[in-house]
């Protein structure tokens, strides 16, 4: 089923940097769809646009329909909170709130008005189970999330979102900065929550984008090339772009 | 080739001792200043200068309503500058965009800071105490000397809101948080410190000032303390100028007396403003 569908979407940036070309894609629920290719190709700008997040940088120009649920996200009247308590982002660097592990993992709830402790806390729990780091925090919940490890941190980061129970998480690069076995655990974990979410991740290699994709999209300077099948795409892809950038001639 | 490197080393180390020279010149005359006043008005400090009225002409007794009166006009002063320098603080570094309106709003901000203090004076004459009647009062005094300190409140308001990362405004509003949440529970908080510590410079500027009160609150002489934001004040800069030119045969060690509180309530101050500073870095988590 598709959740969300994407219409001749067009985006350019005041200061000229990254822009999307009339891209037009449908996303499916319950599956992990990987948007790649070399930097600048316009990755990051669509994942902004899928949450508003776009909205707190100088846009030039945009224009077309995103519509999630059969909703248009980008209309002027929505309400772009409510959005993002839907639509949750996980960024390439980890960035803990300068609160204890267990503030940062209430924190989108409670400024979404829960005060229930008892409501809060199973959230914690619960979302740092599904993240894979409850075990490694639990017994010190209170301390300053940005004691922990990169690796962890990001854990943490994704448990933030999934406190919030949102339909689609966004990935812009989760592991960038994690070491292998980081990036192992959040791997596994994106393969849990796809039964109950949908995921669009922009993954830092190639290698990643393989692993993880049951959907994948590559764009490059701002074109959607090629959409298909993640297994389809890695092995036999149909554009002669797609695969220069796949078998490393470019990018 | 090793001659001229010798020759390098000995330029950079006359170098190194000039800057150091020069360094320690500078901090000569505050250290001078701190140890001349203690000396001179060390002896005149006792319980009774500190908890006394003045006696005999102001040549006797203590300066308790002139302590008093400086700490009412401090706190009056903080009561208008520190909610509406904050306020105005976060307007300019969280809500507006860059345009011609906040360009001039800021330049004016810069000159305020500039403007010489009897200025304000002649200004919070002409509107507190007289168009607003107000009359010579705390309340028109502490209104002078807000706007004298609201620059100071504003610039490092902004400066220690700026240097909150914009990765925590990005994460926030991600996570559903509206702006005026983010604000309120995230960057207020990191800047807090920054802010205290300009609350307190801009206050202590206030509390040492005589200009701006002179003719807006400042009274020669009171035999009791003020009851009500309406009555004038004694106050200490004001009580040094007074005592230092205005009175024959003033005691000395009254008036150096007089010049080390005034000078260790703004020193008090400013250590404060240090220690919060100092230890909000430390325990800083960016």
């Amino acid at each position: 089923m598709n959740k969300i569908q994407i219409q001749n979407l067009s985006l350019q940036y005041s200061d000229g940097a990254e822009s999307l070309k009339n891209v037009s894609m449908d996303i499916r629920q319950n599956a992990v769809t990987v948007l790649f290719g070399p930097a600048g190709g316009g990755k990051s700008t669509l994942l902004r646009c899928l949450n508003r997040l776009n909205d707190l940088t100088e846009v030039k120009s945009s224009s077309g329909q995103i519509l999630i649920d059969g909703v248009n996200i980008l209309d002027s009247k929505l309400d772009v909170v409510a959005l993002r308590r839907r639509v949750g982002m996980v960024f390439a660097r980890p960035v803990p709130l300068p609160l204890s592990i267990r503030d940062n993992v209430t924190y989108g709830l409670e400024m979404a008005g829960e005060k229930n402790r008892i409501k809060l806390d199973e959230a914690v729990e619960r979302s740092l189970k599904l993240a894979a780091i409850w075990d490694e925090v639990k017994d010190r919940l209170d301390d300053p999330a940005i004691a922990l490890s990169g690796g962890q941190q990001q854990r943490v980061c994704l448990a933030r979102v999934l406190a919030l129970q949102p339909e689609i998480i966004l990935l812009d690069e989760p592991t960038s900065g994690l070491d292998p076995i980081s990036t192992g655990k959040v791997e596994a974990a994106l393969q849990e929550l796809k039964k109950n979410y949908t995921i669009i991740l922009a993954p830092h290699s190639i290698q990643q984008a393989a692993r993880t994709a049951d959907y994948a999209a590559f764009f490059l300077q701002g074109d959607l090339i090629e959409y298909d099948e993640g297994k389809k795409i890695f092995t036999s892809p149909k554009e002669k772009r797609t695969e220069d950038y796949i078998m490393g001639r470019f990018g | 080739m090793r001659i001229l490197s010798r020759n390098r080393h000995a330029v950079q180390r006359l170098g190194f001792t000039l800057l150091t020279l020069i360094a320690v010149i500078t901090v000569l005359p505050i250290v001078g200043t701190v140890i001349f006043i203690l000396f001179k008005g060390g002896s005149a400090i006792s319980l009774e200068f500190l908890t006394g009225f003045p006696r005999a002409g102001m040549r006797e007794g203590g300066i308790l309503p002139a302590i008093i009166g400086t700490i009412y006009l401090t706190i009056g002063t903080a009561i208008f500058s520190v909610p509406l320098g904050i306020a105005a603080a976060i307007y300019l570094a969280e809500y507006a965009s860059d345009n011609k309106l906040t360009r001039l709003i800021r330049i004016a901000i810069i000159n305020l800071a500039g403007i010489p203090s009897v200025v304000y004076g002649l200004f919070g004459l002409g509107l507190f105490v007289l168009f607003l009647q107000f009359g010579t009062s705390i309340l028109a005094a502490s209104l002078t000397l807000s706007i004298m300190t609201l620059p100071v409140i504003i610039s490092t308001a902004e400066e220690a809101l700026r240097s909150v990362p914009q990765s925590f405004r990005t994460v926030s509003i991600s996570l559903g948080a509206t702006k005026w949440q983010t604000i309120r529970k995230i960057i207020l908080k990191e800047a807090l410190p920054g802010i205290l510590t300009g609350v307190i410079l801009g206050l202590e500027r206030a509390a040492g000032e005589t200009a701006p009160i002179l003719f807006t609150g400042a009274a020669f002489f009171l035999p009791q303390l003020p009851n009500s934001p309406f009555d004038a004040t004694m106050a200490v800069p004001y009580h040094l100028f007074v005592i230092s030119t205005q009175v024959p045969e003033m005691p000395i060690q009254i008036q150096y007396g007089t010049a080390l509180v005034l000078l260790a309530f703004v020193l008090t101050m400013n250590i404060i403003a240090t220690v919060i500073r100092s230890r909000a870095r430390a325990k800083r988590q960016w």
